[in-house]
């Protein structure tokens, strides 16, 4: 069991990086990751949705979409219904807890609504037909993956900024030449654990 | 069929029901209790959101002063009413309104009277859309395009286009906010304290004879502004006079010097210094820091001030201890037109 929880997270994080090799949640990779600061703040904010966000999946498959026979065309609807709401809560009793920790996280906190890393290990649970502690660690695992990516891209262009980018590739396009070539690196970890 | 049908809309509907319950309780559960003195706040501000005091809105600017990150005199606009209002509810007293309060100063008087024109322009009657065509169609590339993008924009109604084709601001109604100063292309427009009463009146950095080739009432960077100044308060930096509006004290020297009216003066006299004899001490005190030594008398004697050399610095106001000296000016109406008073002096 442990070496299978081991294997889940070094799946999520290198191998199958939800950013590099499942090519999700582009949006905030992309606009969050001028700032390690902030990128990092809302890498962590990712995880601890996804993490919740797994154990509802979870139960919503195995308790209510299963049972009634609804999980062929329900499934993305009841997802999101509850993604949504599960960032809602978890705004305010953050806000109620630490009310500093809510300003640190600022507007990435709704955001997260619409990463699609959220909806794809929504839809991953019920596919890999995982337990409710391999669904944990998966959302735990694709949450860090998340971050990691975030952190590197972060980094990489914090310190472009002080490079001479040639003219026509100013802005957006080396952005998106550098996740390409960070893609590629991640590609490196392929084989390194059996996937699923 | 049917039966599908049921079971996905009670267990939609149920689960939606669940969790919007399940929110609404959270809500009244962990609602966070907002300082009801926010609100307070927003009330006594004045609302425009012009984003003057550099918070997003009013209620941005009532949070910052909640949280102490803001004075209550923050808000330029309300003044010191608003900031007494602010202050009586964040319980502080003893609390002025900003004590200088900035105004939109127009720094060009290239009308169509007086700078040429280039081109006849007849697009889009914006300043924006006019000064991406060819620098704008006035000769001279700094001038004040005239088609009153600043008008349009002021939330107090302070700006008015006179017949000259340049804006007219209203001082009263001229709240600092610098939404003009944001808006005009030309960045003709600049907030300056509302005690400053000399301004230098263009912007155009080109040599000076080219500037006199396009306008009559252009910086053409003689120097003698610069010369004249007893104060080291303007200079001429790029061909065209700045004016230094910490040390500047409004003693019109330059306003006069100039050779093309570029520098002018909210008043076309200048104020004088006079001494109240009963107070006067014979200290000596406003004697000794006279920059251009029209203050004489002896030792404990009443001084008198030579008002055919006094040029109304307020120097000897200030080191005065025993507030024997006031300012007196004549004709104290105020010139509401700068245009007027450049053409006066």
């Amino acid at each position: 069991m442990a070496k299978e929880l081991f294997f889940i997270i070094i799946g999520s994080v290198f191998v199958n990086n939800f950013v590099f090799s499942r090519f999700l949640g582009q949006c905030p990779f992309l606009g969050v990751s001028s700032k390690t600061e902030t990128a990092v703040g809302m890498g962590m904010a990712t995880t601890f949705v996804l993490t919740m966000t797994a154990v509802a999946a979870y139960f919503i498959q195995n308790y209510i979409l299963v049972p009634y026979g609804l999980a062929d065309f329900l499934q993305i609807v009841s997802f999101i219904l509850v993604i949504a709401s599960l960032v809602q809560l978890v705004e305010m009793v953050i806000l109620k807890i630490s009310p500093a920790l809510y300003n640190a996280f600022g507007i990435y906190l709704p955001l997260i609504t619409t990463n699609c890393i959220v909806m794809g290990v929504a839809l991953l649970i019920p596919q890999y037909n995982y337990n409710l502690i391999k669904s944990v660690t998966l959302g735990l695992g694709a949450g860090l993956g998340f971050t990691l990516a975030l952190a590197l891209m972060s980094g990489i262009r914090e310190e472009m900024e002080f490079h001479d980018v040639p003219e026509a590739l100013k802005g957006p396009a080396i952005v998106f030449i550098t996740a390409g070539l960070l893609s590629m690196i991640f590609l490196g970890f392929s084989g390194l654990v059996p996937l699923g | 069929m049917a039966n599908s049908i049921l079971t996905s809309i009670l267990s939609m509907g149920g689960l939606g029901l669940a969790l919007g319950g399940g929110l609404a309780i959270a809500f009244k559960k962990l609602a966070v209790e907002a300082d009801p003195r926010e609100a307070a706040i927003v009330e006594a501000l004045p609302g425009a959101n012009c984003g003057a005091c550099g918070y997003p809105g009013c209620g941005g600017l009532a949070k910052a002063i909640l949280e102490g990150k803001a004075p209550v005199n923050a808000c330029s606009v309300g003044g010191a009413k608003v900031a007494a209002k602010i202050a009586e509810i964040m319980g502080i007293s003893g609390v002025e309104g900003a004590e200088d309060k900035k105004i939109a100063r127009v720094l060009c008087q290239g009308g169509k009277s007086k700078a040429k024109q280039k081109s006849d322009y007849h697009g889009v009657m914006t300043c924006k859309a006019a000064s991406m065509v060819n620098a704008g169609p006035r000769a001279c590339s700094f001038a004040c395009i005239g088609f009153g993008d600043c008008a349009k924009v002021c939330a107090f109604g302070a700006i008015t286009m006179g017949e000259d084709g340049l804006p007219i601001i209203d001082e009263e109604k001229c709240t600092g906010c610098g939404l003009c100063v944001k808006t005009c292309p030309k960045m003709v427009i600049a907030l300056t304290s509302s005690k400053q009463e000399v301004h230098v009146r263009c912007r155009a950095t080109m040599k000076g004879k080219d500037t006199r080739a396009v306008c009559s009432v252009g910086c053409i960077a003689c120097k003698q502004c610069e010369k004249v100044c007893p104060f080291d308060a303007i200079h001429v930096v790029d061909n065209v006079a700045v004016i230094d509006y910490e040390k500047c004290r409004n003693c019109m020297l330059c306003v006069e010097k100039c050779p093309t009216k570029t520098i002018t003066s909210k008043f076309p006299t200048r104020k004088k210094a006079v001494i109240i004899e009963e107070k006067c001490i014979g200290c000596t005190l406003c004697a000794k820091n006279c920059p251009v030594n029209a203050i004489t008398g002896e030792v404990k004697k009443v001084h008198a001030v030579n008002q055919e050399l006094c040029i109304g610095c307020g120097i000897c106001l200030e080191k005065c201890r025993k507030d024997a000296i006031k300012m007196v000016r004549e004709g104290q109406e105020k010139i509401g037109d700068c245009r007027e008073c450049a053409a006066s002096n």
